[in-house]
């Protein structure tokens, strides 16, 4: 093994062009994601600009009249509002118990990598299962979660959770509560780890109440990777469809843009239609994306210097 | 100070004991309602009563179960391989080359992972039929690299970043190509974060529902998930709950198994693709 030279007379370590280089190894990768990626978007756009089926066959250039179809139509605004509901209440609730989750795995105590794998199960599961199993549970006349709820006289008579509009979205955000709760706490625990311990001891020290600590010292400390976390969170929760298609088919008072896009692409051939809803969601959730990278990007750039 | 400290560590227990019932709960329940038999599902009970494999028999009995894990293994394996296969190629100059527009690709690859599924369905749909792959496994494992490949090559660049220069000097001054240095020096080197985005990975391609439902039809190309959501019963409002149940029950045992197994490893890979991305 040669010692490592000092700066100035590093040897060249670049014997090809490095940029030449660099995007020969790109290429495959950035192959694959046009293929995969770039171009079905492009022709996603397109299509929502064409009146397209999706059995195929000639179709035409429409310009703008799938969108202006889209922005009249209640079920699209009925789906774009549970979309915002859905992501908004899940991943708020998602932190609150995903950070009091954090902190019991941060306690220290026996057995604590066996109650990690079991809280990160929920996670690793198919949602097509999780839905499955919750669908079971909730089922009005065979459901465990009824019967319990009628035994301890919670509820007087069983109650459709997945099938009553008034409570679908309630069950749809429980269950994926249960499913993504376990990503919180783990990207939670993973900044609680970075605090450094001779805090708490200077804390504890001090008579410093813990509930205290955590709101002063603790919550500012991992609210960027908590901010972080919950974007992505959001981002992801925008998308939903497997949840909200297992567990409540297209009910209307669930049925998420994805959803709906879905719905008009396939199942009514529409493809043009269908597509439009879907790049309007593409674009949502590129706006989001970019406003939180410039925010983010402009505060890092104020810190910096 | 013993009374607080009792009601303090009570109430620890009781957070802990009630975040683990409501994650293990709804799999021993699925577990106990698999095992019933017949009439049994009906009377809800959260004790076990009875023990058959019946449910279990039908899965592969009446359904082509057995066919389903088999797609779902082969989709799995596919698209981990040509994954990492990528990835590792494109780390390896994002991490160890300094270019100009580094940064641009790093960002596209970021602005990729956002994309709504949904978003390139119908190009997608399009681009598989044409291609002559609709129904068959090879468009999910296409298709899935939208998925896999763009936070693989974050995490993978990340790793490679933090080896420090020297490691390859030497080997390059020998008259090395860097193809020889990524998979004689540094491969070795990253093989936990290999394993780590390799596990996320499989994670995903397994579970992948709504691409597996749009672009196969038959059942011989259906994946696991898709098979699950489709058992139907004999008539339409009737499902076979204790057959549902058994077939998720199948599903997660692997996930089960990786997560005992693998579980530091998966954290470690979803903060390294979440915080340092």
């Amino acid at each position: 093994m040669r010692a490592a030279l000092p700066n100035g007379l590093r040897a060249p370590v670049r014997t090809s062009r490095p940029a030449t280089a660099a995007w020969l190894f790109l290429a495959p990768a950035l192959l694959a994601l046009a293929i995969a990626g770039g171009w079905p978007l492009v022709r996603t756009v397109w299509f929502s600009l064409t009146d397209a089926q999706l059995a195929g066959g000639p179709f035409s250039f429409v310009r703008l009249e799938n969108y202006r179809w889209l922005l009249t139509d209640p079920d699209w605004w009925r789906a774009l509002r549970n979309t915002l509901v859905f992501a908004t209440v899940s991943v708020a609730l998602e932190t609150a118990l995903g950070i009091l989750l954090a902190l019991v795995l941060d306690a220290g105590f026996r057995g604590r990598s066996l109650v990690r794998a079991a809280v990160i199960l929920p996670w690793a599961i198919p949602t097509v299962v999780s839905a499955k199993i919750w669908a079971w549970m909730l089922h009005d006349q065979f459901g465990i979660v009824n019967r319990l709820l009628l035994a301890v006289g919670a509820i007087e008579r069983p109650l459709a959770w997945t099938a009553d509009p008034a409570l679908a979205m309630a069950a749809v955000i429980a269950v994926d509560v249960w499913k993504t709760t376990p990503f919180m706490a783990l990207l939670t625990l993973a900044a609680l780890q970075l605090v450094p311990t001779h805090c708490h001891e200077a804390a504890r020290l001090d008579g410093i109440h813990p509930v205290r600590f955590f709101f002063k010292v603790t919550l500012p400390l991992i609210a960027p990777a908590l901010a972080a976390a919950m974007l992505f969170r959001f981002l992801d929760a925008l998308r939903v469809f497997d949840l909200i298609y297992v567990l409540t088919s297209n009910s209307r008072s669930t049925a998420t843009i994805a959803v709906y896009a879905r719905q008009q692409m396939v199942e009514f051939q529409d493809l043009g239609y269908g597509s439009a809803a879907a790049s309007l969601l593409f674009v949502m959730v590129t706006g989001a994306t970019v406003l939180y990278l410039a925010a983010t990007r402009s505060r890092a750039q104020e810190s910096e210097t | 100070m013993t009374v607080r400290w009792l009601l303090a560590r009570g109430g620890f227990l009781l957070v802990l004991g009630g975040f683990l019932f409501y994650a293990v709960f709804p799999f021993y329940y699925a577990l106990i309602s698999s095992l019933e038999s017949g009439s049994g599902l009906f009377e809800p009970s959260v004790l076990p009563r009875s023990a058959t494999i019946g449910n279990y028999a039908a899965v592969f009995g009446e359904q082509p179960f057995a066919r389903s894990i088999l797609n779902s293994f082969m989709v799995a394996v596919g698209t981990v391989a040509a994954t990492l296969f990528l990835a590792a190629l494109a780390a390896y100059a994002l991490g160890r080359i300094r270019f100009r527009g580094r940064r641009g690709v790093l960002f596209t690859v970021l602005t990729i992972s956002m994309f709504p599924q949904v978003a390139v369905l119908s190009g997608m749909f399009e681009l598989i039929r044409a291609l002559g792959l609709y129904d068959t496994l090879p468009s999910l494992m296409l298709s899935y690299l939208i998925l896999t490949l763009p936070f693989s090559i974050w995490v993978l660049t990340a790793f490679m970043r933090e080896l420090p220069d020297e490691i390859e000097e030497a080997a390059i001054l020998d008259g090395a190509s860097r193809l020889t240095v990524l998979t004689r020096i540094l491969a070795p080197l990253i093989a936990p974060a290999l394993v780590t985005t390799g596990l996320l990975a499989l994670i995903i391609a397994w579970n992948e529902f709504l691409f597996a439902l749009t672009f196969t039809l038959s059942a011989e190309a259906r994946t696991v998930p898709v098979a699950i959501a489709l058992i139907s019963g004999s008539t339409q409002h009737e499902l076979p709950w204790g057959i549902i149940m058994a077939a998720s029950v199948i599903v997660t045992v692997p996930l089960l198994i990786i997560v005992l197994l693998f579980q530091g490893r998966i954290v470690s890979g979803l903060t390294a693709g979440a915080i340092k991305g």
